[in-house]
């Protein structure tokens, strides 16, 4: 089984192409122009690395975001159409799992964080369980605040991942029993994808391409404006 | 050897794919207009817009595969429309065409939405005799154009700022008759009197460009100071206020150009009087008119399909790393 994974929900582009051997290859670009500009020819790079044929692909994983929804639909679209083109499976896996995965060996409890502008941050908790970690809140949206006190009201020891605790590193970096993981860490990763795509297709829970959805988290302004609305 | 070119068309509201062979041979054309989920807002909400893109293409796609009646990689080529157009839902279209061209190994084509606005009424009379002069009226865009070939036009006027679409939109919200406003005013001008209100025509005697915004502001002013006007009657005095500049710009420029023919494009082209005022005009000059149907008109794939199909002839397949460009402008390559 040959699995390809897309990723472009936050500011990187990644894809690998792994299975039951790991992960084959892997293109990962941080400072690229549009994610539309450098996906399509990295899925094509990334290919000859593996030294795959796309028609050898097996599923094609992806991952929903949240993100920023621009450049998360990039990814969506084009994972989408190559399910489609291959009449092949699909599966999607939330970003955030996607960045507490790599920092799971630790008894901490792990906070995954991605930047959501506007002041915002989109984040969930989890716990290392055998083999990977566990999502033990929903995906959630909010100030960093609002993430702040629920981090002081678990009283535990917290490591945090993420491009949202990059950015408003000075709100976490104050609080006792705090670790705040490395930049290399900060951006969901195809490698880690492929990982958790590949364990998700041996139960063989997989998506058809016209049923998978973005995890957007927020409606669109004009939804939240309308529903706000003063009365007529 | 046919080649067989799906199109893929996502720059505004509606996700459109087709499958057309040769540039002329429409074996399929689907449609997805997502106008339900943007009527309460009386416009085109651009997030709304791209999310839909996302949940439609892949069904439109297979659909429009099925309709034509071939499998999934009998594919020759894929085109899609990478600008101007809102730049959100434009990536939807692009990233998927992209990715669609490298599975099947096949090139992918980048197409200009207003060129393919101008192959859609080559589409349906491939006969037209050229020059022509192509008038383009959508929510987006007002354009005259001198087609003098395939790949060879020149823009010879356009609108300084609201689009002509545009200006039925805002003043079919103004008078309440909703979403989208050129079908609803098309509709209530037949009962009303086109002569009833003195709406300015404005820069008619000037150039080949266009002002839509004052006109618009006058129908405000209008109904603010006569709150007894009839609506139909304003709405049929606008209508004809916007035809007169139109077809007036038009005629003039088939007249300075020598063109042998006055084509019409985009959504306004489907609007009633100024077809009508087209063939008129047509048939008073001995000129030839091409009217493409309301389907081809609105925005669709069929015409990105077939634009695309011109593109890879003349300019070969384009990059896989082609992006959307929501300000692409229509430039003449071939000269």
């Amino acid at each position: 089984m040959l699995i390809i994974g897309i990723d472009t929900a936050t500011a990187q582009v990644s894809v690998a192409i792994g299975g039951h051997e790991g992960v084959l290859a892997l293109t990962q670009s941080l400072r690229g122009k549009q994610h539309a500009e450098v996906l399509t020819p990295a899925i094509q790079f990334t290919c000859r690395q593996a030294r795959i044929e796309l028609s050898e692909i097996s599923v094609v994983a992806v991952d929903l975001g949240p993100g920023l929804f621009t450049g998360l639909r990039v990814g969506v679209a084009s994972a989408k159409a190559m399910a489609h083109a291959l009449n092949v499976p699909m599966i999607g896996v939330s970003s955030l799992d996607l960045l507490a995965f790599p920092v799971r060996f630790t008894s901490r409890l792990i906070v995954a964080t991605i930047d959501a502008r506007r002041g915002e941050l989109f984040y969930a908790f989890y716990r290392q369980v055998p083999g990977g970690v566990q999502r033990i809140s929903p995906h959630q949206v909010g100030s960093p605040d609002d993430l702040a006190s629920e981090i002081l009201a678990t009283g535990e020891e917290c490591l945090m991942v993420g491009d949202g605790a990059q950015r408003y590193r000075e709100v976490f970096e104050g609080l006792k029993k705090i670790e705040i993981v490395e930049e290399g860490f900060a951006h969901p990763s195809a490698s880690s994808l492929v990982m958790l795509a590949h364990a998700q297709a041996l139960r063989e829970q997989w998506v058809k391409p016209w049923d998978l959805q973005p995890l957007y988290l927020r409606k669109p302004d004009a939804e939240i404006n309308w529903t706000t609305r003063p009365s007529q | 050897m046919t080649t067989r070119v799906l199109g893929i068309e996502t720059s505004c509201d509606e996700t459109a794919a087709a499958v057309v062979v040769d540039g002329h041979q429409v074996l399929s054309s689907v449609v997805s207009s997502q106008v339900d989920l943007h009527a309460r807002f009386g416009g085109v909400v651009p997030e709304i817009a791209s999310r839909a893109h996302v949940e439609l293409l892949t069904p439109v796609v297979a659909r429009a595969l099925i309709e034509a009646g071939i499998d999934n990689d009998h594919v020759d080529a894929v085109a899609a429309t990478v600008g101007p157009g809102l730049i959100g839902a434009l990536l939807v279209g692009v990233s998927a065409a992209k990715t669609l061209a490298l599975v099947w190994d096949v090139p992918f084509v980048a197409v200009n939405h207003l060129e393919a606005h101008l192959y859609a009424a080559l589409l349906e009379d491939p006969e037209i005799e050229l020059p022509v002069i192509v008038l383009l009226v959508s929510g987006g865009h007002t354009l005259l154009v001198l087609m003098e070939g395939h790949g060879r036009y020149r823009v010879l006027g356009s609108t300084i700022d609201d689009a002509a679409g545009e200006a039925f939109d805002k003043v079919a919200r103004y008078l309440g008759l909703g979403y989208p406003g050129g079908p609803a005013i098309d509709a209530i001008s037949d009962q009303g009197d086109p002569a009833a209100i003195a709406f300015p025509r404005a820069m008619l005697a000037e150039g080949y460009d266009f002002s839509f915004s004052g006109l618009k502001t006058s129908v405000v002013n209008h109904v603010r100071r006569n709150p007894e006007v009839g609506t139909a009657d304003v709405a049929a005095s606008f209508q004809q206020a916007v035809v007169d500049v139109l077809v007036t710009k038009a005629r003039r420029a088939a007249h300075d150009h020598g063109a042998k023919g006055l084509c019409l494009a985009g959504g306004v082209a489907a609007n009633t009087l100024l077809r009508e005022r087209i063939l008129d005009v047509c048939v008073a000059d001995g000129l030839r008119a091409f009217l493409p149907s309301r389907a081809m008109c609105t925005d669709n794939a069929a015409m990105v399909a077939a634009a695309g199909w011109y593109r890879l002839q003349s300019d070969g397949p384009s990059p896989l790393d082609t992006g959307a460009d929501p300000n692409l402008r229509l430039v003449s390559t071939l000269l």
